[in-house]
């Protein structure tokens, strides 16, 4: 059985309760049409299950197959150094049909982040470096493709329907 | 399926239609066979578009990756353009599946490769192999635990 490797930590984007009992962790890839199908379902499982359930995602981009997979990750992390991961992490995926080279300047006006310090951020090494630890944690945790869900530290063996499924199957 | 300390069936397969690999020649280096059912599967939860993205860790290793099945060298070359592979795959294809069946690892009634893996060491001897369920992509974790304890020695 393959398990979460790190264990969540500080440099985690986490988002919900810390007391929630649920911790799923999704290893995604901003360009696979896969998570972008599995987006809406994990609104859905957030705004069903609430305080139960505590949401980590981490990078792991196919930049072979996805080309804007890699940028798309760097700038939904540097849009994170300005305090807003989870707002861009949402806009691509509500934009992932247009996603192209130009689009992250624009959602990083939408969310309201300062542009030049964004683009500037972009260019660090530093969060080239955290989607690169992400993807390693992903191969480590046998991550198998995108995308990948970890519940409470084990790998969930199916989609976000079958995780949605499974959470309210375990509610009743 | 052959197994961990079995040495590991020589080979000559074609990679592309004028290029072939023979095992024998990566001695010294560590190699990776991944034995797959067939090219074109879907793509986000496809095996070798994930192996693509991790050659740089199969570098660290010394490592050479080999996909391997029964699609002609034409079929893998397309898949390997259109998917942007960047490693070879060997087309166990004349006679077909040979290699699959020396390895054990051939399914006789869908007459194609099974979904497994294979670490081969420097010497030519198994390290490490492993049998996937044929719909359930294994990964790579297997595959790292496998060099690394190679490392160690």
């Amino acid at each position: 059985m393959s398990t979460l490797k790190p264990e969540i930590n500080s440099q985690d984007h986490i988002q919900g309760d810390d007391s929630a009992s649920v911790t799923i962790v999704e290893f995604g890839d901003y360009q696979c049409p896969y998570c972008g199908n599995a987006y809406p379902i994990m609104k859905e499982i957030e705004e069903t299950f609430g305080h139960q359930i505590k949401f980590v995602f981490r990078h792991f981009p196919l930049a072979n197959a996805h080309e804007f997979a890699f940028p798309a990750a760097i700038a939904a992390e540097a849009a994170g150094l300005q305090g807003k991961f989870w707002e861009m992490h949402d806009a691509l995926y509500e934009n992932q049909y247009r996603l192209n080279g130009e689009l992250f300047d624009e959602l990083a006006e939408t969310i309201g982040l300062d542009l030049e310090q964004f683009q500037q951020d972009s260019t660090s090494e530093e969060i080239k470096r955290k989607i690169e630890d992400d993807f390693d944690s992903g191969v480590r945790s046998g991550v198998n493709g995108t995308p990948s869900f970890y519940v409470n530290g084990t790998k969930f063996d199916g989609g976000a329907t079958d995780l949605y499924q499974m959470l309210k199957e375990s509610a009743e | 399926m052959l197994e961990k300390g079995a040495t590991a069936p020589d080979f000559e397969l074609n990679a592309t239609p004028d290029q072939k690999i023979k095992l024998k020649d990566f001695k010294g280096k560590n190699v990776i066979l991944a034995f797959y059912p067939a090219d074109w599967s879907p793509v986000c939860s496809d095996q070798m578009a994930l192996y693509n993205e991790m050659l740089k860790y199969f570098n660290k290793y010394d490592a050479q990756i080999f996909g391997v099945s029964v699609d002609s060298v034409w079929c893998h070359l397309a898949f390997e353009e259109n998917r942007k592979l960047h490693f070879p795959l060997l087309a166990d294809f004349e006679p077909k599946g040979a290699v699959s069946k020396a390895y054990g690892v051939y399914d006789e009634e869908l007459g194609e490769s099974k979904r497994a893996l294979f670490v081969i060491d420097k010497e030519g001897k198994i390290a490490w192999s492993y049998l996937s369920p044929i719909a359930v992509n294994p990964g790579a974790d297997g595959i790292l635990d496998a060099l690394e304890e190679l490392n160690k020695k």
